[in-house]
């Protein structure tokens, strides 16, 4: 068969169909896994939760919502089964990192140790930044979070003046790590430990202590929850 | 005059291989092959869009005029990364996260809109699909191999595998650096290989 001459109306119908044709298939498939990108998020977002709380019967599947006009943090409440609380996920998330956007859930018991976290979406560069995944919960001394009590330690990394080991050749992300999860203890211990007025004297040195930390944070990290 | 079907689906492998022979799409080649597996599920997302435009291009291209067959194959192509990227996020979340930004960046991997130009274009449809699937291959070979020796000598794993513990591992590899220098090596040997059995 001879090719199509390439007069004016052949290219503009032919590159018309040709569009049409392929807007079609990507409506078609776009339809086709709407639903599962959906549900893949959806379920995603809850196995986070479920992962990073301590022992629970359930949780507030509505979170308590703040916003300090940068970030915004979700605080889900668990509870056991005689509706004790026992802890709570944090969503909490940086703007810091080495491309943008961290997010990521970090469980507490009521006693503000961080049991587990969650890395719910992050750009960072592959093979370096990206290992914050499972990087903070690798048993190594200096590296885990898991178990330390967000009141007591400091949770900046080494070359901060804090406890935790920075991701090899990966300092930023770490920081902007480390801040989500400043940030996301800020709110557990907002919602959680003050309304109860037992805590009251072990919150204001918490208080102290956290602005002894945050003032030797990193420049790039102002952006601290508002006090 | 025309090769034999098999030789047309060993040509992308060996003879003509996109990444250690054509040198085409450096950029997702050295960017995306931080560990095997990433490496691994960029070869197959490219082999995919490959074959897919490969057909689709030599179905079609007697319709197309040649003044603007150059912007029908880029649409072509661009439909079938896009269909690719919502399948892989929608089925494989975790390798849709690995690989981020560099499956749109398919549309423009020269390797694709090579072959329709160059092969697709010209040659009959079941041609065309050996093609695509011989380069497409090609490429995903070549990703995992460059993917499984630089994980392997930047972490010590392979396929999250250990080999040999962590701290041996020399972090380079891993980094920008140590993408071109691995390259450079898998190129050289290739070469050697080559030129014994040609």
């Amino acid at each position: 068969m001879k090719k199509l001459k390439s007069n004016f109306i052949n290219m503009v119908l032919v590159l018309s169909g040709i569009t049409i044709f392929a807007a079609f298939t990507l409506v078609s498939v776009y339809s086709l896994t709407k639903e599962s990108i959906g549900n893949s998020r959806q379920l995603k977002q809850n196995e986070a939760i479920q992962a990073v709380l301590p022992v629970h019967d359930h949780f507030d599947s509505i979170p308590i919502e703040m916003n300090n006009g940068v970030e915004t943090t979700k605080v889900y409440k668990a509870y056991d089964k005689n509706n004790v609380l026992v802890g709570a996920a944090v969503e909490s998330s940086s703007n810091n990192g080495y491309k943008g956007h961290i997010d990521i859930i970090v469980g507490f018991n009521k006693d503000g140790v961080i049991v587990n976290y969650s890395v719910l979406d992050q750009h960072e560069t592959l093979g370096l930044g990206s290992r914050m995944v499972d990087w903070f919960k690798t048993s190594k001394a200096k590296q885990d979070i898991r178990g330390k009590n967000a009141s007591t330690a400091n949770l900046n990394v080494s070359k901060d003046g804090g406890e935790i080991d920075a991701i090899t050749a990966a300092t930023i992300t770490s920081r902007a790590f480390l801040f989500a999860v400043r940030n996301a203890y800020f709110e557990f211990k907002s919602n959680i430990i003050d309304p109860e007025s037992e805590t009251i004297i072990k919150a204001d040195t918490i208080q102290a202590k956290e602005n002894d930390s945050t003032s030797t944070l990193n420049k790039i990290e102002m952006k601290g929850p508002n006090k | 005059m025309k090769d034999s079907a098999s030789k047309v689906l060993l040509n992308g492998l060996i003879k003509e291989n996109p990444i250690f022979v054509l040198i085409l799409g450096i950029c997702p080649t050295l960017a995306t092959t931080t560990s095997a597996i990433n490496g691994m599920s960029m070869g197959l997302a490219t082999l995919f869009v490959l074959f897919g435009s490969n057909v689709a291009v030599s179905m079609v291209k007697n319709f197309i005029p040649d003044k603007v067959r150059i912007p029908a194959y880029i649409v072509i192509i661009a439909t079938f990364v896009s269909a690719v990227e919502m399948l892989i996020h929608a089925y494989y979340p975790v390798i849709y996260e690995n690989l981020g930004i560099f499956i749109p960046l398919i549309v423009v991997n020269c390797i694709v809109l090579g072959r329709a130009e160059a092969f697709a274009a010209k040659n009959s449809v079941f041609r065309s699909a050996l093609d695509g699937l011989g380069m497409g291959l090609g490429f995903t070979f070549a990703l995992t191999l460059l993917g499984i020796v630089r994980e392997l000598l930047g972490t010590g794993k392979v396929f999250d595998s250990v080999i040999f513990p962590e701290s041996y591992g020399a972090l380079i590899f891993v980094l920008a650096p140590g993408a071109f220098i691995v390259l450079g090596y898998l190129i050289a040997i290739m070469n050697k290989f080559r030129r014994k059995t040609v």
